[in-house]
């Protein structure tokens, strides 16, 4: 019983410690700000979910549990909120998403296209939509 | 440890100290400041799980707290101050530091191969006065974490010079920045947007939790790792994040620049007037063995608190406790008056 507790423990921390790994790459490889803030906040909160869920089962019903559990909740308030300052500081500072070959445009302020007119991007349209 | 243990171990320490020596050369690439800053934060973080891997929890503490929190604070501070650019890049330039750097670092690692091996018992960090303190902590001072009865106790007087190098610290900044804003605030801005509400929410929600945390690593500096310096910082943080998320304005409110200045300047005298108090009575200074004249000692039920075969360590006990509670206060109160001292000087001058 203890063994297989440990088995599957060690299983979810490995598993965590991948879709940490997984937020890495995505924060690496997507294409604009937000998407990479997507990939940094989604996969530190369940990666690390996870991590904590197996080390609870491995440290079994302690005290270390209950701190595990503290953690947990820290890290649930804190990632999201993080991502959300993120997120909106990237917006102030005029980043603009881009969806798929589509860079949507922040022209209210200047007075181009409406916030809602997706344009048609040619070239690399991360840099285009400075302000 | 068994063979596999050691083995991990072993490959844990590699990896760490590659993943150090990476960080380490992409700081030194980097051309922004503000990047620059943000991995140092990430090079002392994985150096605390380094120590963590050496079995040095109380180090591991201190460097994640200090060097990964605050230190990264500051530093944002100072940048935001100095408006500094990308530095330029001029090869030139960079010889002179490049031959000091590397014959340092030659040197470093020429010293290194007369360390002792890592671990050794008969180490002279080991055998000597290390070995007594393993020994006799439990029976002379009678506190678990034998890190905190060297740090508190045998140590006692390095320790208050370190908090005073602290607070000297404190008072450094302040020459040079200010305790603060000065009268003259701009007045306040109209109310932030509402899209910073999650942030508020989170803070408020935060603020209290960072402040109880900072509370539980103090006392329990005694069992495990912690104590005044980590829980120092940790309090610290509470009152900067306030200011980060709410403004300055409603931070100096809350805590007046005058109020912080006392509470490090208490947190000193607290520290070394317990010294006095010992020495008032009877003892060396910092001795806490003779904390409490003997009447005092003697009204203390043996057994009021755990083991009663260890009573006469009251005095190491409440010591340890206000000594510890003057690193706290002096701790907490300098980092927020260097906080104070850099924000301040940003909002003056915008």
């Amino acid at each position: 019983m203890v063994d297989a507790l440990h088995l599957i423990g060690g299983g979810l921390v490995v598993a965590g410690t991948l879709l940490t790994l997984l937020g890495g790459v995505g924060v690496l490889r997507f294409p604009d700000v937000y998407t990479r803030i997507h990939a940094a906040s989604l996969t530190d909160t369940g990666g690390a979910t996870l991590v904590l869920l197996g080390l609870a089962l491995i440290s079994g019903l302690t005290l270390e549990t209950l701190k595990l559990g503290f953690v947990w909740m820290f890290v649930m308030l804190t990632t999201p909120a993080a991502a959300n300052a993120l997120a909106n500081a990237a917006f102030s500072a005029g980043h603009t998403p881009r969806i798929g070959a589509f860079q949507i445009t922040k022209g209210v302020a200047a007075g181009e296209a409406g916030p809602d007119t997706p344009r048609r991007e040619t070239s690399d349209g991360n840099k285009s939509a400075a302000p | 440890m068994s063979e596999i243990a050691l083995q991990v171990n072993f490959a844990l320490n590699i990896a760490l100290l590659l993943m150090l020596i990476a960080v380490g050369v992409a700081i030194a690439r980097m051309r922004s400041l503000l990047a620059a800053i943000l991995l140092m934060g990430v090079y002392s973080l994985v150096s605390a799980v380094w120590l963590i891997v050496m079995d040095a929890a109380d180090v591991a503490f201190t460097e994640a707290v200090v060097g990964a929190g605050i230190s990264t604070i500051v530093l944002l501070g100072a940048i935001l101050l100095v408006r500094a650019g990308p530095v330029r890049h001029n090869w030139r330039m960079t010889i002179a530091p490049a031959v000091l750097v590397l014959g340092v670092g030659g040197l470093l690692v020429y010293a290194m191969t007369g360390l002792p091996e890592f671990g050794d018992p008969a180490s002279p960090a080991n055998a000597y006065v290390g070995r007594n303190y393993l020994i006799q902590t439990p029976d002379e001072i009678g506190v678990p974490n034998v890190v905190t009865a060297v740090l508190a106790s045998y140590r006692g007087f390095d320790t208050l010079g370190e908090t005073v190098v602290v607070f000297a610290a404190g008072i450094g900044v302040a020459l040079m920045l200010g305790f603060g804003p000065r009268s003259s605030l701009p007045p306040l801005p109209a109310a932030m947007g509402d899209h910073h509400v999650v942030l508020r929410v989170t803070a408020r929600l935060l603020i209290p939790l960072i402040a109880l945390f900072a509370f539980y690593v103090q006392f329990h500096g005694d069992l495990g790792a912690g104590g005044g310096f980590q829980a120092g910082v940790i309090l610290a943080v509470a009152p900067i994040l306030h200011a980060l998320v709410f403004g300055l304005h409603e931070t100096i409110a809350a805590l007046p620049v005058r109020a912080v200045r006392s509470i490090a300047t208490l947190g000193v005298l607290l520290f070394a007037g317990v010294g006095v108090i010992c020495m008032i009575n009877g003892g060396g200074f910092l001795d806490y063995d003779h904390l409490f004249p003997p009447g005092v000692e003697a009204i203390i039920p043996p057994g009021l608190l755990g083991d009663p075969d260890h009573a006469h360590q009251w005095g190491q006990h409440f010591g340890i406790f206000f000594i510890e509670l003057g690193v706290l206060l002096t701790v907490a109160a300098t980092m927020v008056t260097i906080f104070y001292g850099f924000a301040g000087r940003a909002v003056e001058e915008p």
